[in-house]
């Protein structure tokens, strides 16, 4: 297992360049301006020289070998100082790093520049690490609450199939597959917000959880948009999960195990629900990554402002170091979360072997 | 004088303007009213206007950073940071319009407390000058030959040539003063390195940052520094940021959950609905912006090659007077305002419709007249020939085609002014293209609007500040995008008339105000009776305040939110 684990990550190393390279030339290959957001009462002069000083004006191949050095050897620099310069979690117990050389206190040209936003002008993993907590609140809350109610109503709609529950179950998740958020998102702002006066329509990323009243307030923000998520995400994994039982509930193993006796309970949720959760597990687990790159619409319409938000912001602005990091760390997360399903695979069924 | 009138109208106004506020019941001491909540549906990116153009970062920054003098909510220049307008009246423009000299006003001080001097404004220069900043507001600075500080409060402004309109450096919100003891190790490429800097910039505004989150929210405080006692009457204001115009206007006007919302393009009925929320009312205010078809004078026919098409003249069709005339006739402008723009839109047949001494009333356009547009095609010998319904010029069959960005409002002009066309004997094709393409400027790209291979092409634009020579400038034969230049240049109709590049030249040496607007009015007047437009809606912009916030004046010459200072809370 710890063999083939290793054989997998370093197989990772060359798709994970080529991916890097894929998005580059992407990026490269789209027609699009950094600066054709800025206002039409700018000339076109002016223009080239901002163009310049977002550094537009070098070759193709010395921007990518740039971007990987910034990604791959400088950002890491920052991260393990970040991690040991005391306010970083485990800033007591290390000692100060110091490998990154910023460049705007006057160091000369030995500095070393870390990835900058076109639109910002300011590090790209500064923006992420300020993003992805509202991202994880909302949308890990999400799947979270996704998860725990699939998993049950799934089992559930398998076990008493074509009962009422299974019926209204299913009616339930071909609504909420099938209706956007961009229109369910608004469905309930107009509703709760508007009318009913329940909940804010607007998040607000400075609010700070410091008390009991201060985490009602969060709660009453996160409602909306989590219980809009969590209703497409439910539809989803619960499909699965029905689906996956009904396979499982037919099988001569399930047969000999009620004619050992066995109480139902144990039946369904020893035997069955352990090897129905194979595929659903593959699903949940590349679902993970989805998390971390946010929910692009739900973010936009309650204005969550996450990394979903930044993404499709940067997209519009043709930011390119902006997109170009934020997809390769998705690529990232996927390459990792697919690896770790085929680890559970091995657990939840001792058969699987990969040695 | 009309200049000195209008200054004497401006120092009278703002003598007025605390009047008229305290009659509000406004006074109090500073921070009395709590916070403030303003959402701007496109997030701010940076708080240094000279690292970006857009309205979202200047207007934002504009909070924070003051330039010297600006524009008031009449288009009329107002001291701001200094004592008064210096004019060749009163000494402050020298006789032969080379140089201008502010007075500071004594006693302000930066945020941090530190005073604002005549170093801070000559190093705003040297930044914005510098050739490796890429300095997005450049063009404040043009024809400026160097900028003295003599003492702590006087700066001087010397022009390389007469300038008869001095007011572009350090005026308005796209040219504000840095302080130099922040921005002076981020100079040239080292701009965007600053960070810090650029998100956190000390200013001399009522406000100062506390925390930005670009792309999402900046907080602020009121700064206990700034110069007018009582003043702001908010402790704190929250910029929210993101979204769309409509959840904008929907959190002001229905759930009231922000004071202030920007510039809410939304269909007129949707904006009506909202208000009817009852917890705030829309505003509208109009600047020099209009919506108009741009007739190419070249040929964009397809068979020609890429260094000849749209470049060579004439066109086929459209440089015919009776042709370009019967399309505007057909056109019913007063529908497409209430389709499109309801009270953000009023007919124009002007390409420089504001501010109000620049407008030409030489014009008329406000009725359709398909009849009297068939008429003058006949006349012309314009006819269908063969029968198809087309109308044919020396055998060239009109046909036309019509291309913009996409936008839903576009797309309903288009739909409509085709069928007009269609009553005319004119086809049309229409067209649209991804905004970011039509507007990128892409010199590979075959559908920019500076290509224009294309018949007829329509957008919007505008001009900053209240003076529109530059503009005016756009309509010179030397500013046509050519291959030559990688199709760079703002002439995109290629229009070009030698009188017309005369009379520019002579509105570049002339300062007397009301000269300036006549000679203006006169280029208006020649460039929409030779073909190279037909203007169509004025528009303005609608934002929305809450109704217990006062002292908005919606403002389009300057940053909207220019007199945050003077907002308050009243019982609404």
């Amino acid at each position: 297992m710890l063999s083939y684990t290793i054989r997998r990550l370093l197989i990772s190393i060359p798709t994970l360049l080529f991916i890097a390279l894929a998005i580059f030339l992407l990026l490269e290959l789209a027609p699009g301006d950094p600066v054709a957001s800025q206002p039409l009462t700018i000339p076109p002069e002016v223009r080239e020289q901002m163009r310049e000083a977002l550094g537009l004006g070098q070759p193709v191949h010395v921007r990518f070998w740039k971007w990987l050095l910034q990604f791959f050897w400088i950002e890491p620099q920052v991260f393990i100082d970040w991690l040991t310069n005391g306010t970083g979690p485990v800033g007591a117990l290390l000692p100060d790093t110091d490998y990154y050389l910023p460049c705007s206190v006057g160091a000369g040209e030995s500095c070393d520049p870390r990835i900058l936003s076109w639109q910002f002008r300011s590090p790209v993993m500064d923006i992420v690490v300020q993003r992805i907590p509202q991202t994880l609140w909302v949308v890990g809350t999400a799947y979270a609450v996704a998860v725990a109610i699939a998993i049950p109503v799934g089992v559930y709609s398998a076990y008493r199939q074509y009962s009422w529950f299974d019926n209204a179950g299913t009616f339930i998740t071909m609504v909420g597959f099938s209706v956007p958020p961009f229109f369910s998102g608004v469905l309930v702002i107009v509703i709760f917000s508007v009318q009913l006066n329940w909940f804010p329509s607007i998040y607000d990323t400075t609010h700070e959880v410091t008390d009991w009243d201060s985490f009602l307030y969060q709660l009453r923000q996160m409602v909306m948009p989590v219980m809009v998520l969590a209703l497409q995400i439910t539809s989803q994994i619960s499909r699965f999960m029905r689906a996956s039982m009904l396979d499982n509930l037919n099988q001569d193993y399930v047969r000999t195990a009620r004619a050992k006796g066995m109480t139902e309970a144990n039946v369904v949720l020893l035997h069955v629900l352990r090897n129905s959760m194979i595929p659903v597990v593959t699903v949940i687990a590349l679902g993970i990554p989805s998390i971390f790159g946010g929910a692009i619409i739900t973010e936009q319409v309650f204005k969550v402002n996450g990394i979903g938000q930044m993404l499709i912001g940067a997209i519009e602005a043709n930011d390119i170091p902006t997109v170009q990091t934020l997809t390769f760390i998705f690529a990232v997360l996927i390459v990792l979360f697919n690896l770790i399903a085929d680890i559970l695979y091995g657990i939840l069924d001792p058969r699987i072997r990969y040695d | 004088m009309k200049l000195k009138a209008t200054l004497l109208g401006a120092a009278v106004f703002a003598a007025m303007a605390p009047a008229a506020a305290r009659a509000a019941g406004s006074e109090g001491p500073r921070g009395r009213d709590g916070e403030v909540r303003i959402i701007y549906w496109q997030a701010p990116s940076i708080l240094n206007p000279f690292l970006s153009g857009g309205t979202k970062d200047t207007e934002s920054a504009s909070i924070i950073l003051e330039p010297l003098a600006r524009y008031n909510e009449r288009g009329e220049l107002i001291p701001w940071l200094v004592d008064e307008i210096p004019t060749v009246e009163n000494g402050g423009v020298s006789k032969d319009l080379t140089s201008i000299t502010w007075k500071i006003t004594p006693g302000i001080l930066w945020s941090d407390g530190s005073p604002f001097t005549s170093a801070d404004v000559k190093f705003s220069y040297e930044y914005c000058s510098h050739p490796e900043g890429g300095c997005a507001q450049l063009t404040k600075f043009e024809g400026v030959e160097s900028v003295e500080a003599p003492d702590d409060l006087t700066v001087v402004v010397k022009f390389a040539v007469p300038t008869p309109h001095p007011y572009q450096p350090f005026v308005g919100n796209e040219s504000p003063i840095l302080q130099k003891a922040q921005f002076e190790n981020c100079t040239g490429a080292r701009a965007p390195e600053c960070t810090e800097q650029n998100f956190g910039p000390v200013g001399t505004g009522p406000f100062k940052v506390v925390e930005f989150k670009p792309n999402d929210v900046i907080t602020l405080e009121a700064n206990e520094n700034y110069r007018e006692e009582g003043k702001p009457a908010f402790a704190r204001m929250l910029f929210k940021g993101g979204g769309d115009a409509a959840a904008a206007g929907r959190a002001v006007m229905e759930t009231g959950e922000f004071d202030y919302a920007w510039n809410l393009q939304l269909a007129p009925e949707v904006i009506a609905q909202m208000e009817a929320g009852g917890k705030g009312k829309p505003v509208a205010g109009f600047g020099p912006l209009v919506e108009r078809l741009m007739l190419n004078n070249s040929n964009p026919d397809p068979s020609l090659g890429p260094d000849e098409r749209s470049v060579v003249k004439p066109h086929p069709f459209l440089g015919d007077p009776a042709v370009y005339k019967a399309m505007s006739m057909a056109i019913d402008r007063p529908l497409l305002v209430e389709v499109g723009y309801g009270k953000a839109g009023r007919v124009t047949c002007n390409w420089v419709p504001a501010p109000e001494i620049f407008n030409s009333d030489g014009l008329s356009c406000d009725t359709q007249d398909i009849a009297g547009a068939n008429a003058l095609l006949d006349a012309a010998g314009i006819v269908d020939t063969d029968g198809d319904g087309i109308r044919e010029k020396d055998g060239v069959p009109l046909k036309i085609l019509y291309q913009t960005s996409t936008n839903a409002v576009r797309q309903d002009f288009q739909a409509l002014i085709k069928q007009w066309w269609s009553e005319i004997g004119i086809e049309t094709e229409l067209r649209n293209i991804s905004a970011s393409v039509f507007f990128g400027g892409d010199p590979g790209s075959p559908d920019t609007f500076q290509k224009f291979y294309a018949d007829v092409q329509m957008y919007a634009n505008t001009f900053s500040g209240t003076d529109p020579q530059s503009y005016l400038g756009n309509a010179l034969c030397d500013k046509a995008p050519t291959p030559a230049a990688q199709w760079q240049g703002e002439n995109m109709s290629r229009f070009c008339l030698e009188e017309y590049d005369a009379l520019h030249a002579q509105l570049a040496t002339t300062a007397d105000i009301n000269e300036r607007a006549r000679i203006a009015r006169k280029l208006n007047d020649m460039v929409v009776q030779n073909g190279m437009m037909i203007p169509l809606v004025h528009r303005g912009r609608i934002s929305a305040h809450s109704n217990s916030l006062g002292g908005v004046r919606l403002n389009v010459w300057d940053s909207e939110i220019w007199n945050v200072a003077d907002w308050h809370r009243i019982d609404g």
